[in-house]
């Protein structure tokens, strides 16, 4: 297996945590890091005709969002202390999409970081970190 | 707002039968226009006592003809269209484009309409149990005709410079037979079909909702709204209105999502009353194909309950009318049939899983009880049918039926829009114009009564389906050579499943 860590970010305080671990592991096992941002997004959901008419557009706007906001950020920063990096946008179910990233790069490890919500909010609406940690195919840190 | 709903609610408490007048002056004149656009569409060939409206001829014959030359892709493709939606092929490299699922989703909302409750009712009323048979058998064949013009609709959608895109039959007709070396009968096609959308539009998408949805309401309110059609249809219009001109998308996406589940509520309870029946099922399928074949009681007997159920088919899954073409536009794919195999499951999920359904329940219902109805019609009547068994599901039917039609005036807004603007270009105020035309009409389907209404919405829409099959019918083989060369790629295992 390559040494390459997936991290996932997502702008959240958490995501920044992660980095901070990431990078640092990144520094000692001189690991590739793959920076991915995960926008939530579901092929089964409901639209009008103007929504789906505007689909690819806001698609696009979303990505560029995400690349500029968290992604490129990121990636500044772990290539500028000298670590190998690349950083990956996509759409779909947050947990589902990262474990099908690692698979793609090959990743030994996936990083991310925890949002520490409560019972409720997380019954409700379920938490990545611990889908992952479920059902993901190589080891999840998941950085408090 | 709180003030002139209490303005509206002390007109309705204090006007009296004074305003019940607007209903029956607005109906008086309307009803003689409508009585010769039918008569001049629906011209009518008799045929052993049973008169044909050559529209109607017209369309059973693409429908017949798109199954017998896609080699009956319509039982071929079934398989293959529930893996697209399901996802099966969606690369998840291009996530976060409308899927399959949406797209289809998107475009049986706006054919999911009323009709599906009400327009079934007209069918067994005019056409006896047997047009039920027809009706399905209508269904089926219309999955081939879909089948051709979505995938057309995909293959030649135009990018707009805003990256959004526009689709349908005026599209497809204008760049498809420019393509078969025949620009100039394209671009007439294409403008023809335009004008057809976006005034056909105002009738099966708008006025026979509205007057449904209204017939429904009062309905379950006792009558207590007679002669008040003009108001419930002006506060459906201002609704519509919010949503289309004031751009508040919230009321239409929270429509769309409430939509779907309705259908699903509405056929559990029509199964249950099935059920409740019990005792008369057997006797209503065999009522539905001895009808179908001997007609009894028809005027033009089995032609003639056979001309009704494929009218009302149409009318409710669109088949061959080109509007789903716009909607399945939508989808981005290097593959315009695999929009064309989606599409095939909207006239069998609308026609021949809904509309059978609502058949069934009036068709065990009448033989429970033959009477069971008094003289009600259209939606009415199918609500007669829940009452026998559920005294209490009238209210929440005509509660689906607001959305139902809402969901279909929304969708039909944006078809009609798309023929408006492929005409007369993107520009503001004749798109304003347009839709302020569009809530106009839901006023006027709500005063005029059902019958004048039935004979301009479905002349209006027959108008439609003769310049996009007469287009179909040439550009089948380029639909016919996008699927062969599919087909084969899909078996020498070149297109692959992403599910592992």
């Amino acid at each position: 297996m390559d040494n390459v860590v997936l991290l996932a970010v997502d702008g959240s305080a958490g995501s920044d945590r992660a980095l901070d671990h990431a990078l640092k592991r990144a520094k000692t096992a001189g690991s590739k890091l793959v920076i991915a941002f995960v926008i939530e997004w579901s092929p089964y959901t409901f639209n009008t005709p103007e929504e789906n008419a505007q689909r690819h557009e806001r698609r696009e706007a979303e990505i560029d969002r995400a690349n500029e906001m968290v992604v490129a950020p990121a990636l500044a920063r772990v290539t500028g202390e000298g670590i190998e990096a690349e950083g990956v946008v996509r759409h779909g179910q947050p947990a589902e999409t990262l474990i099908r990233l690692a698979r793609d790069h090959n990743a030994a490890q996936i990083v991310i970081g925890r949002r520490g919500q409560g019972g409720l909010k997380s019954l409700i609406f379920g938490s990545v970190a611990g889908n992952l940690i479920q059902t993901a195919p190589v080891p999840v840190v998941v950085v408090p | 707002m709180t003030r002139v709903l209490m303005l509206l609610l002390a007109a309705v408490l204090f006007s009296g039968p004074a305003h019940a007048g607007i209903d029956d002056a607005i109906n008086n004149f309307t009803a003689p226009i409508a009585t010769v656009i039918g008569q001049i569409v629906f011209f009518k060939i008799t045929i052993a006592g049973a008169e044909l409206p050559l529209v109607v001829l017209w369309l059973v014959a693409g429908a017949v003809f798109f199954t017998f030359y896609m080699g009956f892709v319509n039982i071929r493709g079934f398989g293959h269209a529930i893996r697209l939606v399901r996802g099966d092929y969606a690369d998840p490299d291009s996530a976060g484009e409308v899927s399959h699922f949406q797209a289809l989703a998107t475009a049986v909302s706006g054919t999911v309409g009323i009709g599906n409750i009400g327009g079934v009712a007209v069918a067994v009323t005019v056409g006896g149990a047997g047009a039920t048979f027809w009706l399905i058998v209508a269904g089926f064949l219309g999955m081939s005709t879909k089948f051709v013009e979505c995938t057309l609709g995909v293959k030649y959608r135009n990018e707009n410079p805003d990256a959004s895109v526009s689709g349908g039959p005026m599209y497809y007709l204008r760049q498809g037979l420019s393509e078969r070396g025949m620009p100039g009968f394209g671009k007439f096609m294409g403008t023809l079909y335009a004008i057809g959308i976006f005034v056909g539009a105002l009738g099966i998408g708008n006025m026979f909702q509205s007057n449904q949805a209204y017939v429904q309401l009062n309905n379950v309110a006792g009558g207590a709204l007679d002669g008040y059609g003009w108001l419930v249809g002006l506060i459906l219009a201002c609704i519509v209105f919010s949503v289309i001109i004031g751009g508040i998308k919230s009321i239409a996406s929270v429509t769309e999502k409430i939509v779907p589940f309705m259908a699903v509520f509405y056929c559990v309870f029509a199964l249950i009353v099935i059920m409740m029946n019990g005792s008369a099922i057997p006797q209503a399928i065999a009522n539905i194909f001895t009808g179908a074949f001997t007609g009894e009681g028809v005027a033009g007997g089995a032609l003639g309950a056979l001309i009704i159920g494929f009218q009302r088919a149409v009318f409710s899954n669109e088949a061959g009318i080109g509007s789903a073409s716009i909607a399945h536009a939508a989808v981005r794919t290097d593959e315009p049939v695999t929009e064309g195999y989606v599409s095939l499951l909207e006239p069998f999920i609308d026609t021949i899983v809904i509309c059978t359904i609502t058949a069934l329940v009036i068709g065990t219902s009448q033989v429970a009880d033959p009477n069971f109805a008094g003289d009600a019609t259209g939606i009415a009547m199918t609500s007669a049918a829940f009452e026998r068994q559920l005294s209490w599901f009238p209210i929440p039917l005509a509660f689906a039926g607001l959305l139902f039609a809402f969901s279909t005036m929304i969708s039909w807004s944006y078809y009609g829009l798309k023929g408006w603007t492929y005409l007369f270009g993107e520009g503001e105020m004749g798109q304003n114009g347009y839709k302020v035309l569009y809530c106009l009409f839901v006023v006027l389907g709500c005063v005029v009564q059902l019958g004048p209404i039935l004979d301009i919405s479905d002349a209006l829409v027959f108008l439609i389906c003769v310049p996009n099959i007469l287009g179909l019918y040439f550009l089948a083989p380029i639909v016919k050579r996008e699927m062969q060369s599919y087909m084969a790629r899909l078996e020498s295992g070149e297109i692959k499943s992403f599910r592992h």
